[in-house]
């Protein structure tokens, strides 16, 4: 079989702190990380491959060029090639854009049976590219993955999570299934995979490369636009409660009382 | 951006017929003919073997907006029962419709859910797009994508709010795309400029720590899913009747390609976070699974229902469902309890809007305490107890 992978280096948004002076994001210092929902898709390529003998996992991303080195990362899990959409063409773009350079990028790889992507990114949390690009691809998609049951001849059974259980689905393929954290526990790199890891190159493609026009990606290819970002608004500091134990409880049951709340 | 066909090169071979994934070119007599559904990706463009086809700058931004009117909103159903996130968009879309000066309509897909209908007047839409087929029982991807889609197409709303639930976020991508527009993820906020009448779409970012404002400005319609438990319902006005407007519903072979085999019920307790008054929620500072029997305690004391911190759950502590925050729920009850919760700013985006909100923590210094109304710096295990007992 044949399996792509869309992976994106993020931020480690667990780690990102506010300025209180400034109220702007402090970046520097924050480390680049797989984004997490994208290592359970990884994952869950790997394990296919390991069943089937003779799979190949292929991980595309689109990034600045230091975006090679969580490809590198990628292919020291196991994967077996690495490429990377990379030019100032391809940036700021939404979503909508994004998977259009994707799409463009897969089309340029070729045949597939299956695509697998993180269901979203902890730094836009949109979750909203896996489906769009199913759309540019024409194939069908299902996101929220929790479970792979069966891998049949033309179509694969997993399980959707839902709100409150999950559904059992049958899709045709080649399809896109979109990974949650409670598919798979990704795997660690080994030394040896890291050193063979280095050995392969990755391929770096820009517009050209994937045949398509700059004004449908990026910036320019974006329907949606920033208009203006700020920081929320603190709200204002409440009472510290003060005393023993009990006199800490009792103030509070005296307040919440006063306010209705209990 | 426009794909073209070059009239004097195409042989009417028809291969980009067949290779054009949104069905949107036709033949013509002889020539190939592009339709209102293209979306641009190029997909005609490798297979003609005449070079007949070219992607053209066809010198307009967008699309003509003018054309486009309305405020839609999915009524998202399921067993035949209206997903509350839904009954909280007629309220924002109607506050929206009003100001631009429009009609506030619903669209509902299901089979044999005609109860619906009146509901959804009820809940204030003018209109109601109906679609019913056994297909669209239970929320199928491909299904109801192409039955909205063409709703679209035909219909032209200006804006399209769906609920950020897993349908929602599911089933918004797929409608953007097709339609050739945009979408905003998980707005907590919506706005009408008062000089252009756009849609102002606001959401959280990087995990909460930024919002951000975001517009469509050429391209329509203006899409958004909503976060539920954001916006609040409107009153039920009974008796509210509105104009009925049937769908077309039919589906040939190869239009869906996903079967739903089985829908299984979660076996755990239903933990309703959105709609709950009282929430008591754990977090690292708990130090382990035992530690949610505590707030468990205090929870049911209250009548509320327990939530947990991404530390908690990640720990594996307890269940994803009950996670307060950017990537959980948000939440905003009459009273939050924040038990050994250090306050993560994706944490604070989750639950900041609640009424009133009581930090318990043993670090003085965590930023829970600058949201609450009420912080206590103490070891839970002896706070909550002793809350417990003078609450007898």
């Amino acid at each position: 079989m044949k399996i792509i992978v869309c992976a994106k280096q993020v931020p480690d948004t667990n780690e990102v702190k506010i300025d209180p002076v400034k109220g702007t994001l402090i970046r520097e210092g924050v480390p680049s990380i797989l984004n997490p929902d994208d290592a359970n898709a990884l994952e869950a390529a790997l394990q296919i491959k390991d069943n089937n003998p003779g799979t190949t996992v292929t991980v595309i991303s689109m990034g600045p060029p230091q975006a090679s080195y969580m490809l590198r990362e990628c292919l020291a899990m196991g994967a077996d090639e690495a490429v990377l959409l990379s030019s100032r063409a391809f940036g700021g773009a939404d979503t909508c854009a994004t998977s259009t350079a994707l799409a463009a990028g897969i089309r340029k790889i070729g045949d597939f049976d299956i695509i697998f992507a993180g269901r979203q990114a902890i730094d836009g949390d949109t979750a909203q590219v896996g489906p769009q690009l199913a759309q540019r691809l024409g194939i069908p998609s299902v996101t929220y993955v929790q479970k792979i049951r069966e891998i049949k001849e033309n179509s694969v059974v997993v399980e959707r999570a839902l709100e409150d259980g999950y559904e059992v689905i049958e899709v045709q393929r080649p399809c896109l299934l979109t990974a949650i954290k409670e598919l798979n526990e990704p795997r660690y790199m080994t030394i040896f995979q890291i050193e063979e890891a280095y050995k392969k190159e990755i391929k770096i493609w820009d517009e050209n490369d994937v045949n398509v026009s700059p004004d449908v990606i990026g910036l320019k290819g974006s329907p949606t636009q920033v208009f203006r970002s700020f920081t929320p608004p603190p709200k204002g500091k409440g009472e510290m409660l003060t005393g023993t134990v009990n006199e800490m409880v009792n103030a509070l049951i005296a307040k919440l009382t006063e306010k209705h709340v209990l | 951006m426009a794909v073209r066909i070059i009239e004097e090169k195409c042989k009417g071979c028809t291969k980009c017929v067949k290779a054009c994934p949104f069905e949107a070119i036709s033949m013509n007599g002889k020539l190939a003919d592009i339709g209102p559904s293209c979306t641009n990706c190029g997909a005609c463009l490798d297979v003609c073997p005449f070079g007949a086809i070219e992607q053209v700058d066809d010198g307009k931004q967008g699309m003509d907006i003018t054309k486009y009117h309305d405020v839609w909103v999915f009524a998202e159903q399921r067993d035949g029962e209206l997903m509350g996130v839904s009954i909280e968009l007629l309220g924002e879309g109607k506050r929206l419709a009003q100001e631009i000066g429009c009609k506030l309509c619903a669209v509902l897909c299901g089979e044999n859910v005609d109860h619906l209908v009146d509901e959804l007047y009820e809940y204030g839409a003018e209109k109601v797009y109906y679609a019913s087929a056994p297909e669209l029982k239970t929320y199928n991807t491909d299904a109801y994508t192409k039955v909205i889609y063409e709703a679209i197409i035909k219909y032209k709303p200006e804006i399209v709010l769906l609920g950020a639930t897993h349908i929602g976020r599911d089933l918004g991508p797929c409608l953007a795309v097709k339609c050739g527009t945009g979408l905003t993820a998980d707005c907590t906020k919506l706005d009408i400029d008062p000089t252009d009448k756009k849609l102002m779409q606001t959401r959280p970012a990087f995990g909460g720590n930024l919002m951000a404002t975001i517009l469509c400005p050429n391209h329509r319609p203006q899409m958004s899913t909503v976060r539920p438990g954001v916006m609040s319902k409107p009153e039920r006005v009974p008796g509210a009747k509105g104009e009925l407007v049937k769908l077309d519903a039919s589906f040939k072979e190869g239009d869906i390609r996903m079967k739903v085999l089985e829908v299984v019920k979660a076996v755990t307790e239903k933990v309703s976070l959105t709609d709950a008054k009282v929430i008591v929620s754990g977090g690292a500072g708990l130090g382990g699974p035992e530690g949610f029997q505590l707030i468990k305690k205090l929870a049911d004391r209250l009548g509320g229902v327990v939530g947990a911190s991404r530390a908690a759950v990640d720990a594996g502590w307890i269940d994803h469902s009950h996670q307060v925050g950017q990537t959980g729920t948000t939440v905003k009850p009459d009273l939050y309890i924040a038990c050994g919760i250090s306050g993560a700013i994706q944490h604070l985006a989750g639950m900041q809007t609640s009424k009133i909100i009581v930090a318990i923590n043993k670090n003085e210094d965590a930023p829970i305490f600058e949201v609450a109304d009420y912080g206590i710096v103490g070891d839970l295990y002896k706070v909550i107890p002793a809350l417990l007992e003078a609450l007898g």
